[in-house]
């Protein structure tokens, strides 16, 4: 299936959790936020949350500014 | 009593602070100059940005919040990049989330990316909404008191007018509308934006400004780290010097030394 990530398309086998999806962008333990169709997804809820196809997710990360 | 006895913490949305200082960590050379940087500034609130984490590189790659860690510093994240409330709203949920529930954000919301001059309606429109959600807001504005005001009023934690343009360096280009709202507040005003050299500081806080915010001018000086120390300690003079309570202005000359016993008398 297809998912937007980070405002790309990104194909993906099966239907994989957040948390699968987090571990294979070599992602896990990381300090990441993640937002799926503009809707925050608590890191509690990455394992017993999956992707549909079409889903927009955002993974973002602290980086420097004023 | 020395002149440090006379300085209290100051508080911002139930927390209280030491520091006046508060410091983003943008425009640094590499993570460790930040370190270093924001280190010597002495600040205990500390801003970022919430950007998309780049896919496909290396994941091991050193980050932000190793260099400035949540344990040891006060993180304020920014809206930065900003043009609409929506956007603005979104990105305090990401850090939210990002950072465990933390609720202190800085909200900016930009007119154009020339002036990066705040759009102040949907700023007030991004504050309301964030304020309801049980975010603490330190808010970027313009130095128009009335919308200052309604910021306040809104429940915004502090407000923060720019000295000038982001990154332009001019200091404070409106003090008599710096002045008008730090009369009117009952809200922490700190200066974001603007502030090019320490002198600029110490004015901020001659004022009575309870801190200012900066990036541009230590990360953009020729020597960040010296630059984040002259700033700590303008910071601190400008506050001392506004609780002493300056002399007054005199149209003429006042001798120091006595004019009694001269040895032309």
């Amino acid at each position: 299936m297809q998912i937007q990530l980070n405002g790309e398309r990104r194909d993906l086998d099966g239907q994989p959790t957040i948390s699968d999806l987090v571990t294979t962008l070599g992602l896990a333990g990381r300090r990441i936020a993640v937002e799926v169709n503009e809707e925050i997804v608590p890191r509690s809820q990455h394992a017993a949350t999956r992707l549909t196809e079409g889903d927009r997710v955002e993974v973002v990360h602290a980086i420097g500014g004023g | 009593m020395t002149d440090r006895h006379l300085d209290q913490p100051w508080c911002v949305a139930g927390r209280e602070f030491t520091s006046r200082l508060l410091v983003g960590t943008g425009k640094y050379r590499d993570l460790d100059e930040t370190a270093a940087a924001v280190a010597a500034s002495g600040a205990e609130i500390v801003t970022f940005a919430v950007r998309r984490t780049n896919l496909g590189q290396n994941a091991d790659a050193p980050n932000l919040l190793d260099a400035v860690s949540p344990e040891r510093y006060t993180l304020l994240p920014n809206t930065a990049g900003c043009y609409t409330a929506r956007d603005a709203v979104r990105t305090c949920k990401l850090a939210r989330e990002l950072l465990d529930g933390h609720n202190l954000v800085k909200l900016e919301v930009l007119g154009d990316d020339k002036t990066l001059y705040p759009n102040v309606v949907e700023t007030l429109k991004a504050a309301d909404e964030l304020v309801r959600d049980g975010f603490d807001v330190m808010v970027y504005t313009s130095d128009d008191p009335i919308v200052a005001k309604e910021l306040e009023t809104l429940g915004c934690s502090a407000v923060m007018p720019l000295g000038s343009l982001i990154g332009s360096g001019h200091g404070l280009l409106n003090p008599a509308s710096l002045r008008v709202i730090l009369e009117n507040a009952e809200v922490p005003v700190l200066v974001d934006a603007g502030i090019g050299t320490a002198s600029d500081a110490a004015l901020a806080m001659e004022m009575g400004c309870a801190g200012v915010l900066m990036n541009s001018a230590i990360a953009h000086a020729r020597h960040p780290v010296v630059m984040a120390g002259a700033m700590r300690k303008a910071i601190e003079a400008g506050r001392e010097a506004f609780l002493a309570e300056r002399m007054p202005r005199r149209a003429y000359a006042e001798a120091s030394s006595p004019t009694q016993g001269r040895i032309t008398d």
